[in-house]
């Protein structure tokens, strides 16, 4: 069993492309869907890539369940922007993805039958109004960190796609922000609702950023190929120090006892994360992992007939312009 | 500045394809919340009590349809098509902000108030908006419908004396013009698509017909609306429709419903009186706003 670091040891001699694709790498440039590259750097780029646009398609599905109950027409609309920003994302990514020789179809078929992986924090459910700014914040807040490096990464349809995704998201998170503040600073029960919100999204929101620096296996080889540019612990870090002012200026409590600036290291200390529930719910033992895929399944299913009907016309279409 | 050259040259690689349905993002909106607060919702302006009736009847409608539109978000039956009816969605809301917010003026209510404290009697869209999805089909149906008459209604209220009023219309009818290319594109390929998506459609088409009938009765508001020059008698908007509709079938093969499928509904939402669709639909729009009262979000 070799490390995924490890494939990057190549005993012959290099060929003349291999040759140029470390160079473009060592300069920091940008590879093309044209350039040659090794199959293990296209690989790693469909698997993350395609769980991102995943991310996002399923992302959709907490937030959509709060579309017809907004409590104001300013929130249904922002809500249903946002959530159409996602649809929007998904798209730019799965395109991104098809420069690498993978279809949409393959992405979508690996999705509904639970092959690929997205992110786990959307296999959590949304009970209250307030997981809307909870999310927003939190979990966008997160997403940030981890996507605005990501601008920079070598592969350059994903870096682009990266550039617009990211103007978006600092919209979502703000948004996030100002439905927490605005509950913070009405009755005693939008104060209540808010508080446990951030309860409950907090630590998984830390787990986005994946396991402690040590045990992180696909991080080594992704920072060498210009991907990936900060470690999950620096990302980590750099999210709390985000928090901490913010949570302060809305009178929330970040749900860590532990949590404190120190001095002499110069981060914030915080208490150990409990992986057990993160790697429950990857493992597909979530609260709402089923339901997700199911949501998805169903979409795709319900909406063969239309697909279909959309390609038919197409086709007739085209054979009626050819004899013409 | 050689790094954003290079961005722009390669800007087409992804997602171009939304960008052609006019993606709304969270900025533009609140751009747009800007300008509502001293633009097109009234610098001011307060509504007469017809004006307001009229403007709450058409918020309405376009609340109505909104709602029903946000439930398509996740399930469309394709991700362009979230998007799409998501796009819709919201630009229905904006309608009924502006138009709600003004008929807000002439009682000292505002937009929420009226949309999440009114009961079903109350609220006075036509039956037509309240009608379920359905399958896609029935969605698109519903949108041909709304939207060719939504075309015309907002084309004739751009000069309306009701400045308020025209300055919504003229906002309106840009973006009615793209939901009416949408319905009728897929109108198009649902009909000429496979025998089921036919099928489908002409189902859709008799289940929707009945409800058309409504959109275009003239009654005491909107004569008097009408002599002002601020509204028009929809009776009038009912030729320019019909010749629309008929343009869109008879390139897609599709018939009116004939014989004994031919129903008409009687009616009566601008009157407060609904089908059985609206309550539900209320319920579930209004379920977190009414638990707490006086609550701000």
């Amino acid at each position: 069993m070799t490390s995924p670091a490890d494939l990057s040891v190549v005993e012959r001699e290099p060929s003349p492309e291999e040759l140029q694709f470390n160079d473009l790498i060592a300069a920091d440039s940008r590879i093309e869907p044209r350039d040659w590259m090794p199959e293990a750097y296209r690989k790693t780029l469909i698997r993350q890539i395609s769980q991102h646009a995943h991310s996002e398609i399923i992302g959709m599905q907490p937030e959509s369940n709060w579309i017809t109950r907004a409590p104001s027409l300013k929130r249904k609309a922002i809500l249903m922007a946002k959530v159409q920003d996602e649809a929007g994302h998904g798209l730019y990514l799965y395109s991104a993805a098809q420069t690498l020789g993978i279809t949409r179809d393959e992405m979508m078929q690996q999705l509904i039958e639970g092959r690929a992986r997205y992110s786990s924090i959307f296999n959590y459910p949304t009970p209250t109004w307030a997981d809307m700014g909870a999310i927003g914040w939190l979990v966008d807040g997160a997403a940030i960190c981890n996507q605005v490096p990501l601008c920079r990464a070598s592969y350059g349809p994903y870096g682009r796609a990266m550039v617009r995704i990211c103007k978006e998201e600092s919209f979502h998170q703000r948004q996030g922000f100002e439905i927490l503040l605005e509950l913070m600073q009405g009755t005693e029960a939008q104060r209540q609702m808010a508080q446990d919100a951030v309860d409950r999204w907090y630590w998984p929101a830390l787990q986005m950023f994946g396991p402690p620096d040590d045990q992180s296996p696909n991080s080594a080889q992704s920072m060498a190929w210009n991907i990936k540019r900060f470690s999950n612990d620096d990302l980590r870090q750099r999210f709390v120090g985000m928090l901490v002012p913010q949570a302060e200026v809305m009178g929330v409590t970040l749900p860590d006892p532990a949590l404190k600036w120190n001095e002499e290291t110069g981060q914030y200390d915080m208490s150990e994360i409990d992986w057990t529930e993160f790697d429950e719910v990857l493992a597909g033992r979530g609260p709402a992992n089923a339901e997700r895929i199911r949501r998805r399944r169903e979409a795709h299913d319900e909406g063969a007939w239309v697909r279909e009907a959309a390609a038919e016309y197409a086709r007739k279409q085209s054979a009626r312009e050819a004899v013409a | 500045m050689t790094a954003e050259l290079h961005e722009h040259e390669h800007e087409h690689d992804a997602g171009d394809a939304t960008h052609a349905h006019g993606s709304v993002t969270v900025d533009e909106l609140a751009l747009a919340e800007e300008l509502a607060g001293s633009g097109i919702t009234g610098a001011g302006r307060v509504a007469s009590a017809d004006a307001a009736e009229y403007a709450m009847r058409l918020g309405d409608d376009a609340l109505v349809l909104a709602q029903q539109l946000g439930m398509w978000i996740t399930r469309a039956p394709e991700l362009e098509e979230d998007v799409a009816l998501g796009n819709i969605g919201l630009d229905l809301i904006g309608h009924a902000r502006s138009l709600l917010h003004y008929a807000g003026t002439a009682t000292g209510r505002s937009e929420d108030d009226l949309a999440y404290w009114r009961g079903e009697p109350e609220f006075r869209n036509t039956w037509l908006f309240e009608q379920p999805n359905g399958d896609f089909a029935h969605t698109i149906a519903r949108q041909l419908v709304a939207s060719l008459y939504l075309y015309e209604l907002y084309r004739a209220l751009e000069p309306s004396t009701d400045a308020t009023i025209a300055a919504i219309a003229a906002k309106s009818v840009k973006e009615v013009d793209y939901h009416r290319d949408h319905a009728v594109q897929w109108v198009l390929r649902l009909a000429g698509g496979t025998d089921e998506s036919r099928r489908r459609m002409i189902v859709a088409v008799t289940d929707t017909w009945p409800y058309v009938d409504e959109l275009f009765v003239d009654d005491a508001l909107t004569a008097r609306l009408a002599d002002d020059g601020v509204a028009v008698e929809p009776s009038t908007l009912r030729p320019a429709f019909e010749a629309a509709v008929d343009a869109v079938f008879a390139e897609a093969r599709l018939e009116r419903p004939t014989g004994r499928t031919a129903f008409i509904a009687s009616g009566g939402g601008r009157e407060g009186r609904h089908t059985e669709h609206l309550g539900p639909l209320l319920a579930e729009m209004q379920v977190l706003a009414r638990q707490h009262p006086g609550a701000s979000w």
